[in-house]
């Protein structure tokens, strides 16, 4: 059987998540391998949350929100980036490739393209293989 | 008040008027060239003549006066028509129509006194009369008179022309004239009303419906003479110094209703709008056709003839991939209606160029019935060009080149008249309103609804709803429709008096917060507060919306999203990764 990996998908409730919303309600056709978790806002997400999904068994984590200017709550996707950006010089420290974590911005009327971010990050995560530093996160 | 006669016939007038306008006021005819209420008598014409008899010393004296400058007095006796003044006006029309031989009055007053009337003569009769409304009224001295006797004439300079039209307005001879720089008649050269009055109301429709005054055009704004609206109104309602001014109103609900903006076809060359003649878009030829527009609603071609030909271009820019993909749903059924228009107001042929005929609504695809038994001719196949005429019976008319796909043909069909039938874009401002009012938009640019099905005219922001072609192309019914929708909506919450505040809000637990002021900045509501004195800060429920970035920049973790919490979500990671 071929590897399916597992995808945590931290959608904001205005944009992204109605923009996956639309993708269904168009029924576009993308991968199923991220599963969606619905937050208000992509600021919510904790960085620890993404070690979290790693520690508990994800190949991948998927964070998305309103384009930059965009958001409902004004500036909380400017807050994501900054985390963003330091979340990634901690996950490269501690071994986790670069391409199992990714920020993109999709919007409420932007289901296609919601449907292609999914499709381009699930090709990258399967390239890579199951991730296997889960030890290594948990110790 | 005096008492006068005039031709013997008793009046009473005002003291203070001169005997041209007691004339006037008494229904009798007197005629006059060179004067105008709003600049002061130049008694140059000299056709006003009367004569005037006044008893003085007991003796009645008659003498003759240009009545434009001269004041009634207590008891004099005017006669208009009299002998002496006949001799003397047929003097004056004999020296003004050699010199302007075109001017109806002259000419109706050369008959009158059997003048003979030369074939030209120079135009102007010296009047003064533009002299004095450049100087007096507009505040500017553009004309002046040089040369003595014969050798008298008129000088312009025109650096100093402000080109605001009022000498020509007020020359009586038409010797002053306004070039018309387009070249183009005014039906077609602007959309509304062709050269602007500087006084106008904005639209028709316009709340309230009163006139502005444009300061770019006003002569008194340039110069700051003139007001002469300000003398004749009469409510004394003009008020130069009025300002653009912002008002703040203070509300709980708002309803945007901005509508659209017509598509500019210029950006379609092929169709050549601006450059080939009788090219119109659709909202030009709506006016065309209003009863209230410049031709009356008579529809009519640049040069003033009716079209023997019209066409109808659908689609111009929607259902395009170069410019909008969606389809703009109005212009389909207000072509059928510009060509049952066109039927009925003249004998012209109507093409109408589609690529499907959209008569989706109730009792449209009737109307479409209708208009095939009409004879209105209809061609499946975007047009590709409006071109110039190659062939001896296309001479003089525009050539639309299509493919008629029913045919499998390229046809070449002659027309005198072509109406672009432009998309509906969103209104222009579309982005920034968004933002302001945190709408999101959808991808063509319209206001995107919460829910197609379930909140069509609510917004994700709480208190603002959309209406109408903003949110997309739309007609007239299913815009009365949404916008009846959205005003239930707003009047639900306002008969409610209170609003429902979301539960997701964020809350500090004070056990756990250390007062290191972390989320105070980031808060775009400035819901947190900090208590110096308790070393704690605390969120204001009001204020909160809910975002949750408080609660994932917590060092200690005392910042709670509700329903987002830190448990809830591990959970559910732990959940989707089963």
């Amino acid at each position: 059987m071929s590897f399916e990996p597992k995808i945590v998908g931290f959608l904001c409730n205005w944009c992204s998540y109605a923009g996956a919303d639309l993708a269904g309600t168009a029924r576009i056709k993308y991968l199923p391998n991220v599963r969606p978790v619905r937050v208000m806002c992509s600021g919510r997400v904790e960085p620890s949350f993404v070690m979290k999904c790693f520690a508990a068994g994800a190949d991948g984590v998927l964070i998305t929100g309103c384009h930059p200017g965009d958001c409902h709550y004004h500036e909380g996707n400017y807050k994501t980036i900054r985390r963003y950006s330091l979340l990634k010089r901690v996950l490269e420290q501690f071994g986790v490739e670069d391409d199992r974590v990714r920020l993109e911005w999709v919007s409420a009327s932007e289901g296609d393209r919601y449907a292609k971010v999914v499709d381009e990050f699930v090709k990258k995560v399967k390239a890579l293989g199951p991730f296997n530093g889960t030890k290594l996160l948990v110790k | 008040m005096v008492s006068i006669t005039i031709n013997d016939k008793p009046y009473q007038v005002e003291e203070s008027s001169t005997i041209l306008k007691a004339c006037q006021k008494a229904g009798i005819d007197i005629p006059t060239l060179c004067h105008h209420e709003r600049v002061k008598p130049t008694t140059v014409c000299g056709l006003c003549i009367v004569e005037v008899k006044r008893e003085k010393e007991g003796k009645e004296e008659s003498s003759l006066a240009t009545s434009c400058n001269s004041n009634v007095k207590e008891g004099m006796k005017i006669y208009t028509d009299s002998d002496r003044t006949k001799e003397r006006r047929k003097k004056a029309v004999e020296r003004l129509i050699a010199r302007a031989p075109e001017v109806p009055i002259l000419r109706h007053l050369a008959e009158e006194y059997n003048i003979s009337i030369p074939a030209e003569g120079e135009g102007c009769i010296l009047c003064g009369l533009c002299v004095n409304m450049c100087e007096e009224v507009v505040g500017q001295v553009v004309f002046r008179f040089e040369g003595k006797g014969e050798e008298r004439h008129l000088t312009a300079e025109s650096d100093r022309c402000i080109a605001c039209g009022a000498c020509a307005t007020i020359c009586p001879t038409g010797y002053i004239h306004m070039d018309d720089i387009k070249e183009r008649k005014i039906v077609h050269s602007e959309l509304l009303l062709g050269p602007k009055s500087s006084i106008y109301v904005t639209s028709m429709q316009a709340v309230p419906n009163k006139p502005v005054i444009n300061p770019e055009t006003c002569i008194h704004f340039r110069t700051g003479k003139c007001g002469i609206c300000s003398q004749v109104c009469e409510r004394e309602a003009i008020d130069y110094e009025m300002k653009e001014e912002e008002i703040e109103v203070e509300v709980g609900n708002i309803l945007l209703a901005p509508g659209f903006h017509p598509f500019n076809p210029e950006a379609m060359a092929q169709f050549g709008y601006g450059t080939l003649p009788n090219v119109l878009t659709s909202l030009e030829f709506e006016w065309l056709n209003c009863a209230a527009g410049p031709t009356g609603g008579e529809v009519l071609l640049e040069n003033g003839e009716k079209p023997k030909a019209v066409a109808l271009l659908h689609c111009v820019g929607s259902r395009d991939e170069n410019f909008h993909e969606y389809c703009s749903r109005v212009c389909c059924m207000y072509a059928l209606k510009f060509a049952h228009l066109i039927k009925e107001k003249t004998d012209a042929e109507v093409y109408n160029f589609y690529i499907d005929l959209r008569c989706f609504g109730k009792g449209y695809e009737e109307f479409y019935k209708r208009l095939l038994k009409e004879g209105v001719r209809f061609v499946r196949g975007k047009t590709g060009e409006i071109t110039f005429p190659i062939y001896e019976e296309e001479k003089g008319k525009l050539v639309v080149r299509c493919e008629d796909t029913l045919v499998g043909r390229i046809r070449r069909i002659p027309v005198d008249m072509a109406v672009l039938c432009c998309a509906l874009e969103p209104p222009e401002d579309a982005e920034a309103l968004g933002r302001l009012f945190g709408v999101s938009r959808s991808k063509d640019g319209f206001f995107m609804e919460r829910h197609p099905k379930l909140a069509p005219v609510s917004t994700s922001t709480d208190g603002v709803f959309i209406a109408g072609a903003a949110q997309g192309p739309k007609d007239i019914p299913d815009t009365v429709a949404q916008a009846s929708a959205a005003a239930s909506q707003v009047m639900s919450l306002i008969m409610k008096g209170e609003v429902e505040l979301d539960a997701a809000i964020s809350q500090i637990i004070p056990e756990l917060c250390s007062g290191c002021r972390i989320c105070n900045n980031l808060c775009p509501y400035t819901a947190i507060s900090y208590d110096p004195n308790e070393k704690l800060s605390s969120i204001n429920p009001v204020l909160c919306k809910g975002c949750g970035t408080c609660a994932a920049a917590c060092p200690s973790e005392a910042i709670i999203a509700q329903f987002f919490t830190e448990d809830q979500i591990v959970s559910e990671i732990e959940g989707v990764l089963i």
